[in-house]
Formats: C-alpha cells, sequence, structure tokens
C-alpha cells in the first residue's frame, strides 16, 4: 500500500461544531426581536440609532485592527453584538453622534484597548453606556417620546418619567414626608401613593414593553424570547441570570416597601427597567463573567445586591449597568476562589 | 449518605461526540490471514521494556516467546506467525517513537508452538501460578492502556478488592472492537472474568455497557448466567468518557478514585472484556497474545470492518484487507478519535493496545484555526475530572508550572472532551500534556 508523510496532530481529533463566530451571531438573532420591538415602539428613528451604534462599533474594531496590524477580525460578529448592545441601552430620542461616539468608546477602550475579544475585563456595551452617561447625562436620561400603545411611565399619568424614575420620585416624597412631617403638601402625598399603587397594578405594560426606557430593555416579553433560545443552546448558563434576578426580587421584596420589612413589590422591579436585558443578556457575556459554576451563581447575586442597593438607596434609579460592570471586575477573583472541586479530593 | 434525587448513573461533565459506530457495529469480527512479516515491539505495555531471547536467524513458531520480562512490570512478547526472525533493531512503533522491534519473515506455515494446548488441570492452579501464566502470556490491559494485567491482579493485602468492574463500556466514538467480541466471544469473556473473580474474591462483580449496546448486554447477561457467574450487567447512559476507568467506577459506585491514587484505593478493580477473553486463553487454552480484534473504520477506509489480527502486523498491511484507503484520508489514527495517536506512517504495527485503527477523512478531521479564549466556560463545564481546562492551558502557555500543579494539571486524563467543545479551537490537551510532562519532570528534579 502506498504510504505518505501522514499529517500528525494531538487528539482529540474531532470537534464539535461550535465556533466564536456562530455563538456571537446567535447571540445577535436572539436579540432581534428585542430589536424589531425597539422599532416598533420607538419608530424608524430606533432602526436608525440600532443602525449606526453597530456600523460605529464594526468600523472602530476594523479600523482598530488595521492600525495594530492584526487580522481584521469583524465577521466573528462580535462588535455586532457590542453595538446592538448598546443601542439597546439607549433613550429613544438620543441625538445620532451618541450611539456613534458610544461605540466607538466601548470597542476601542472597552475591548481593543485590552487586546481585543477575549481580553477585555469589563463588559464594552455597558463601559460605553457609562461613558456616554458620564459625559452627556441629559441626552442619556430624558424620555420623551413615548412607547406606541402605550405612556412612558406606564401608566396614566402626566409625567415624562420612567416607570423606575417614576417610582423614585414617589418615594422620595414619601420619604421626605417621614422625615419631615408637615412640610410635604398632602396633597403630593395623595399623589405619590396613587403613582406607586398604580405603577405596581402595571405589570401588563412593562411585561409587553408599553413603557418608557431605553430602545431594547423595555419589553420583557421580546427579550425572554431571545433568553429561551441562547438558554436551549447553552450558550448562556441559567445560574448567573437566576442568581442576579433572584436576590432583586429577595431583595426588593424585603426591603423595597415602605412599610416594613417585607413590604415591597419584587415583581415590579424584575419586570422595570433594564433588569432583564441585564440579567440574560449582558451579564451572561461570557468574556466578562465567571467561568466556574460557583463563581456564576456568586456573580449573579451580587449584580442583583448592587442593583438593588443602587435602586433602593442610591440617588440613581436603575442600577444594572453599574452592578454588572462592577462586579466584571471581580471576575478573575472569583474564578480564583471558586475553582471546582477536582474528581477525587472531596470524599472516598 | 448522599442524597440523589436522581438516581441516574453517571458522573460530572463529559460530551456526546457522534457514535459513528455504525460503520462497523453490524459487522461480525473477520480473522485476517497471518502476514507475511511482523514487527512485534518489545515494548508494548506500560513499564519495563522486555530483553530479546532470540537472534537474528533463529526459527520461531507462532507463541513462541521472545523476550523475557524486564522486571516485575513487565510482560514479554510472542511470536504471531512462523518464520525467521529477520532483525532486532529499533522500528517505528504507534506511540510515536522508535521502539527496538523484532522483525519475523513468515514461513507461510503458520506453525504453532506445542506449548500451546488446552491445560485440562488449569482448576488446580493456585491465584499465584494464574497471575504468572498472565504474565507470562504477555497480557497487558486491551482496552488501550496497556498496563500490565498480572500486577493490577495482584493489589496490596491491604487494599482488599470488593468490587470488580468488567469494562465494555467501548465508549470511544467509532470503535467496535469490544461490542463484536462481547456479542461473538461472550462465553470466552465471562470465563476470563470467573478466573479473575477466582484470585480477586470480591463481594460485587459487574459487567458495564453503554446502554448504545443492548443486544451485547442480553448476550452478556445469558453469557454469565450460564457460566453460573454471579454478577451484575449494568447498561450505563451513553456518555463519553464514560469506559474511562474512574469515571466508570464513580457512575457505576458512587466512590471517587482520591487524586494520584489508584481503584483499589477504593476498592475496585476494572478489567476490559477483551482482557478478560485474553485471560481465558491465557490460563485454560495456555495461548498466549498473538493477535486482537482490531475495528478499522473512519470515512477514510473503504470497507470499514473488525478484524481479528496478528500483532506485529502493518498497520499498510489491516488497512489494504479493507478495501485501502479512500482519496480524502486525511489522519491515521490508533484508537478512537478522541484519544487516539495520530500515526505519521502507516509502516507501523499493531500492537496488544490497538483498539482500533481510525482513518478520518478531511471533513471528519475539521482542523481549526486557534482564536483567543472568550471564557465561555464550555471546557469547565465538559471536564470529568472537575479542572478549569482553559485556566490549566494559559498557564501552561505562559510557562507557570507551579501554578499549573495547583489546578491540578496532573490530574487530566486526557480525553479530550475539553477540545472537542472548544469554539475557539484551542489545543487544550496538547498544553495538558506537555505541561503533565514538564510538571511531573520539575517534581522528579524535586525529589
Amino acid at each position: 500500500m502506498e504510504d505518505k508523510l501522514w499529517k500528525v496532530s494531538t487528539s482529540p481529533h474531532l470537534s464539535d461544531r461550535e465556533s466564536i463566530p456562530r455563538i456571537m451571531w446567535l447571540v445577535a438573532a436572539s436579540l432581534a426581536p428585542a430589536g424589531i420591538g425597539a422599532v416598533y415602539f420607538f419608530g424608524a428613528r430606533a432602526a436608525w440609532t440600532i443602525f449606526l451604534a453597530v456600523a460605529s462599533a464594526i468600523a472602530t474594531e476594523a479600523a482598530i485592527q488595521k492600525l495594530r496590524g492584526k487580522p481584521i477580525t469583524v465577521h466573528d460578529g462580535s462588535a455586532f453584538v457590542t453595538g446592538l448592545l448598546l443601542a439597546y441601552n439607549l433613550p429613544a430620542e438620543v441625538p445620532f453622534w451618541i450611539p456613534i461616539i458610544g461605540s466607538a468608546f466601548a470597542i476601542a477602550l472597552g475591548k481593543q484597548i485590552f487586546g481585543g475579544l477575549g481580553y477585555n475585563p469589563m463588559n464594552p456595551a455597558l463601559l460605553g453606556r457609562a461613558f456616554l452617561l458620564a459625559s452627556w447625562p441629559t441626552h442619556m436620561t430624558i424620555f420623551r417620546t413615548p412607547p406606541r400603545g402605550g405612556t412612558i411611565s406606564g401608566i396614566d399619568v402626566e409625567t415624562g418619567a420612567t416607570p423606575l424614575n417614576l417610582l423614585k420620585q414617589a418615594q422620595d416624597v414619601l420619604h421626605q414626608a417621614k422625615v419631615a412631617p408637615g412640610e410635604v403638601p398632602a396633597q403630593k402625598i395623595s399623589e405619590a401613593m396613587m403613582h406607586i399603587s398604580k405603577l405596581y397594578e402595571s405589570y401588563g405594560n412593562l411585561f409587553w414593553g408599553k413603557v418608557g426606557g431605553c430602545l431594547g430593555e423595555t419589553s420583557v416579553f421580546l427579550l425572554l424570547i431571545g433568553a429561551a433560545f441562547l438558554l436551549y443552546k447553552r450558550y448562556i448558563d441559567l445560574r448567573i441570570p437566576v442568581g442576579y434576578i433572584g436576590s432583586v426580587a429577595l431583595l426588593t421584596w424585603a426591603f423595597g416597601g415602605s412599610e416594613g420589612l417585607f413590604t415591597g413589590n419584587p415583581l415590579f422591579h424584575v419586570l422595570a427597567g433594564g433588569l432583564v436585558l441585564g440579567a440574560f443578556f449582558m451579564a451572561t457575556d461570557m468574556v466578562t463573567s465567571p467561568i466556574t459554576p460557583r463563581g456564576k451563581w456568586i456573580f449573579g447575586i451580587g449584580c442583583g445586591v448592587i442593583t438593588v442597593i443602587i435602586r433602593l438607596i442610591g440617588g440613581y434609579p436603575e442600577g444594572v449597568s453599574y452592578s454588572i460592570l462592577l462586579m466584571n471586575l471581580t471576575v478573575p477573583l472569583l474564578d480564583r476562589y471558586t475553582k471546582p472541586a477536582i474528581f477525587g479530593a472531596r470524599k472516598r | 449518605m448522599e442524597l440523589r434525587l436522581f438516581a441516574r448513573r453517571s458522573f460530572r461533565g463529559g460530551v456526546h461526540p457522534p457514535e459513528n459506530k455504525s460503520l462497523t457495529e453490524h459487522k461480525p469480527i473477520e480473522i485476517l490471514p497471518p502476514p507475511a512479516m511482523v514487527v512485534i515491539p518489545v515494548q508494548q505495555h506500560i513499564g519495563a521494556p522486555g530483553k530479546p531471547i532470540v537472534q537474528v536467524g533463529d526459527t520461531v513458531r507462532v507463541g513462541d516467546r521472545l523476550t523475557e520480562p524486564g522486571g516485575y512490570v513487565s510482560v514479554p512478547v510472542h511470536a504471531s506467525i512462523s518464520g525467521t526472525v529477520k532483525a532486532i533493531e529499533p522500528r517505528p512503533h504507534p506511540l510515536g517513537t522508535s521502539v527496538l522491534s523484532i522483525v519475523i519473515e513468515g514461513d507461510g506455515q503458520d506453525q504453532w508452538s506445542p506449548e500451546v494446548q488446552e491445560d485440562p488441570n488449569w482448576q488446580q492452579l493456585t491465584a499465584e501460578e494464574i497471575r504468572d501464566r498472565i504474565q507470562m502470556a504477555g497480557l497487558a490491559g486491551m482496552g488501550g492502556a496497556a498496563f500490565p494485567t498480572h500486577v493490577k491482579l495482584s493489589p496490596p493485602p491491604n487494599k482488599p478488592i470488593d468490587t470488580f468492574i468488567l469494562n465494555g463500556a467501548e465508549c470511544e466514538p467509532y470503535l467496535t472492537a469490544d461490542h463484536r467480541l462481547m456479542l461473538e466471544y461472550s462465553e470466552e469473556i465471562v470465563r476470563g472474568m470467573a478466573i479473575m473473580l477466582r484470585i480477586l474474591r470480591p463481594k460485587r462483580a459487574i459487567i458495564a455497557i453503554e446502554d448504545n449496546k443492548m443486544d451485547a448486554v442480553r448476550v452478556m447477561r445469558e453469557a454469565a448466567g450460564k457460566e453460573g457467574l454471579n454478577c451484575e450487567v449494568v447498561a450505563l447512559p451513553v456518555k463519553y468518557p464514560q469506559g474511562a476507568e474512574k469515571q466508570l467506577i464513580k457512575a457505576l459506585t458512587g466512590r471517587e478514585v482520591p487524586r494520584g491514587g489508584l481503584p483499589m484505593d477504593v476498592g475496585c478493580l476494572v478489567q476490559n472484556v477483551g482482557t478478560a477473553r485474553a485471560v481465558y486463553h491465557a490460563v485454560q487454552k495456555r495461548r498466549p497474545v498473538v493477535d486482537r480484534v482490531v475495528t478499522v473504520t473512519g470515512r477514510g477506509v473503504a470497507e470499514p470492518k473488525n478484524v481479528l489480527v496478528r500483532i506485529g502486523s502493518s498497520f499498510a498491511y489491516v488497512l489494504e484487507h479493507c478495501g485501502g484507503l479512500r482519496d480524502g484520508a486525511a489522519r491515521v489514527l490508533m484508537g478512537g478519535p478522541m484519544m487516539g495517536i495520530a500515526q505519521f506512517t502507516l509502516d507501523v504495527p499493531v500492537v496488544k493496545g490497538t483498539s482500533g485503527i481510525v482513518v478520518l477523512s478531511q471533513e471528519e478531521v475539521r482542523e481549526r484555526r486557534e482564536a483567543a479564549c472568550i471564557r465561555c466556560g464550555r471546557c469547565v463545564d465538559a471536564c470529568p475530572m472537575g479542572l478549569m481546562p482553559t485556566a490549566i492551558y494559559h498557564l501552561v502557555k505562559h510557562k507557570r508550572f507551579d501554578e499549573a500543579q495547583e489546578y491540578g494539571v496532573l490530574d487530566c486524563i486526557e480525553c479530550g472532551s475539553c477540545a472537542y467543545v472548544c469554539p475557539a479551537g484551542l489545543p487544550l490537551v496538547h498544553a495538558m500534556k506537555f505541561g503533565k510532562l514538564e510538571v511531573s519532570k520539575r517534581m522528579r528534579a524535586a525529589s
């Protein structure tokens, strides 16, 4: 039989069909329902914002890789996902230069500066958002466009605030009334209480997305469709969202009420704001979350604790972005101290 | 007591590669004629190599011993065809190195040594005599690891064996040699097992088979019943690496072999079905290991089949009897695609541990370009040993061997589950092998 010099390689000689581009593009696909929802709720302007964020992310990545003399890998879909997630974290009426600058920052200083995909310590999209929020707070916190078929707050009141904003304002009034009795007009107090009780009944609007907020965060329903797909594909691990959402629910139930322990409304806190988007799509970012089972639990719960601290005590109605960014920084430590038990190390 | 809500017998991690066993699983074992020449390496087992006791020019018959064991952890090799010793020199070995080998040119007679004959009085043998016979018949684990069988069968008195496990899991994709052996030689396997049980006297005996071979489960159950063997035949869920010793013990008994330890540390002993059959041959028939069943398969082979082939036959010879290679044949492996060793030439001999010759086509191999780790954690989930392959990979890559040791590089069983699932195509097993080598070197230097 004819012989030749055969090529050799180390085992295993098979691989499953998974690859980084495949993972990234399927993550992008899982975000499509929420994106379509954004365009439906907020109109064509949302489509432009999303397009510009994605285009800027891809262009920045390609430009920097060219400058660094590295192979251009924008086809792997990771810059696409970063641009998409950044857009989902923007209000509907931001000027068009906001998504462009935000994505450029996210890719350049959130990802490429550390060496590109796999080396970034923090979620680039969230870093981009944090940068925008710090630099142009007015553009980033004004919600004026009511979603189709709904109102910004999700309830029928004259206000320009998102559900969490409105809740914070109302709770501030009540807090003020408690600290300095008599100084707050009775009418204001009863208005605040009415807002809170109405907000707490607005689950339907929150679930379907008929509320104000950032482009991709409003419809829990559309986000869960994508999340279910990611879970089915095992691209995300249930431990992070369960730890995250579970701890937010528990803590807001325990401490979120104005009438003592366990009078809060956990369901409202879970549905409102960007928690579902953050818990399923951003905290689960592979590069910036732990790889150990126990680390994932701690990471998810840590995100939940920080989110609740910010929402209930901090001066800011949201808390998802900063909680994830802060927990991103703990990941190397978490991985180091939550190593799985090596086979045979524990028991006989 | 461990709370087990879902009492499905299993172990942590693992993967489900495509089995591709249908290429050969229904094909009865075909006996290949003795080749015109065999190359028999003096070392086909783990341990000390044997010392040749023949010289160039000597005539030998099938079953004649060619070497003296090089120590206690060593077994001899035997002539697998009759003819003349042509050369005693280093030749390529399927493990990748050159090994001193005895080359025999056949006389076409296939004359067997008169010593190879049924022993009617074998029942009178003591445990010591049985072990001796097993050693001198050249038995080394036929599952692939090739550890001398008699050593495994001699647990020290402070490590009594209470559970004997016959391993018919055959979890490697593509391979069907053990499957066919169980279907066609169940009686001989069970007899070999009975001999081992006789010298070990464990409380419990189990035959473990993956549940993609339910026909083998039935046949083995029947054979064990006929032989009057007191043992369970267990069908295990298909999951790679179910047949790895530690994972198999864990799935069957819930016990974990301690780190750096051996199955006997938890009272277990695992033997492969092919080894059991060879024990029967060695003890009852006085027939040494001169042949074995090999699965020749993969989409690079024209006619995949299971063959009974003489030890020392070249891969080229075996492949010729399987219709030769197809265009696009890209990789020749000894063993299965998950743990098999790639060969650079077909001029290597079938050895005692050759469970398969797998020729993969270009499409099956799927060579990949390395990308950066995206920390997806799939390797951590897949590792049946509870390691963090990506972490060890990076430590080894940066020559941080002390930390790699801390992360358990020495516990790696090289099953390949991590690299199989890695979306970045990282050579994780390669790093593990290198890391193990370096860490052991340092440990030896330090002691």
